[in-house]
């Protein structure tokens, strides 16, 4: 599934492979803080994120080998609309977002920063799309370089 | 014309998991004749908006007292029990 809203709207410098982090909350900061740098979402960004990710979680067991997660939050913590990628060298607990009180490993990890969702329903689609396809799924934890997650949306 | 059926789409922030849920559920009735009508909310909202609604779907969990039939599902989400969701949905709005 091609996916060009996705390549659109990541942010080059929050793309992370590999990345080596000992838990959800390290991953959330990192990607965060890279987003930050960028210019798309406000300092509260981070903690508001963790927040709600321990009030309401977002980790998907999608039913294959690899399992995701998807943290986001409210839209006043955002300045414009990016997305933050990160596959992880080990899986880290999520929380499963059904079941609060059972943990998924995720390898796979996008960090939205969204504005309105009725500007960026084609964009949302396509990321359940995404999750949705095993291929695109496995080609993303396989990925060792950059270039080869962008790939992956093509 | 039947009136439409109206579903509350419910998930964390109301931003993301629910328009993607919103979105799906719309397409997908429409292809199985369904007229529906969504409004999405947080899941701290539901009680209090849940009136005037046929169904609740939601994929975050919600208070257990609500008058409303409620389907609980990641499926919009991981694609995985689709058509079972699906079918619930069309039953719980004949």
């Amino acid at each position: 599934m091609a996916s060009d809203k996705i390549k659109e709207l990541l942010v080059p410098s929050a793309v992370y492979i590999q990345l080596d982090a000992p838990d959800s909350k390290t991953v959330i900061e990192t990607l965060a803080s890279r987003l930050f740098e960028a210019g798309f979402v406000h300092a509260s960004f981070a903690q508001a994120a963790l927040d709600r990710e321990s009030r309401m979680p977002t980790g998907l067991p999608l039913g294959g080998k690899y399992n995701a997660a998807i943290p986001h939050t409210d839209i006043e913590h955002v300045i414009k609309p990016g997305l933050a990628l990160a596959t992880l060298k080990n899986p880290v607990n999520f929380q499963n977002m059904i079941e609060p009180e059972s943990s998924v490993p995720v390898q796979l990890v996008i960090l939205m920063a969204l504005e309105q969702a009725k500007t960026q329903v084609e964009m949302l689609q396509e990321i359940a799309g995404v999750l949705q396809d095993e291929i695109i799924i496995e080609k993303l934890i396989k990925a060792v370089e950059i270039p080869q997650i962008y790939e992956a949306f093509s | 014309m039947a009136q439409p059926k109206r579903i509350l789409v419910a998930c964390g922030t109301a931003i993301a998991t629910s328009t993607v849920v919103a979105k799906s559920i719309e397409e997908e009735m429409k292809k199985r004749g369904i007229q529906v009508i969504t409004r999405q909310c947080k899941a701290s909202e539901v009680k209090g908006l849940e009136h005037g609604y046929d169904l609740i779907v939601t994929t975050t969990p919600l208070p257990k007292d609500l008058e409303v039939p409620v389907i609980q599902t990641l499926a919009f989400l991981t694609g995985i029990g689709k058509e079972d969701v699906l079918n619930q949905i069309q039953k719980a709005l004949e």
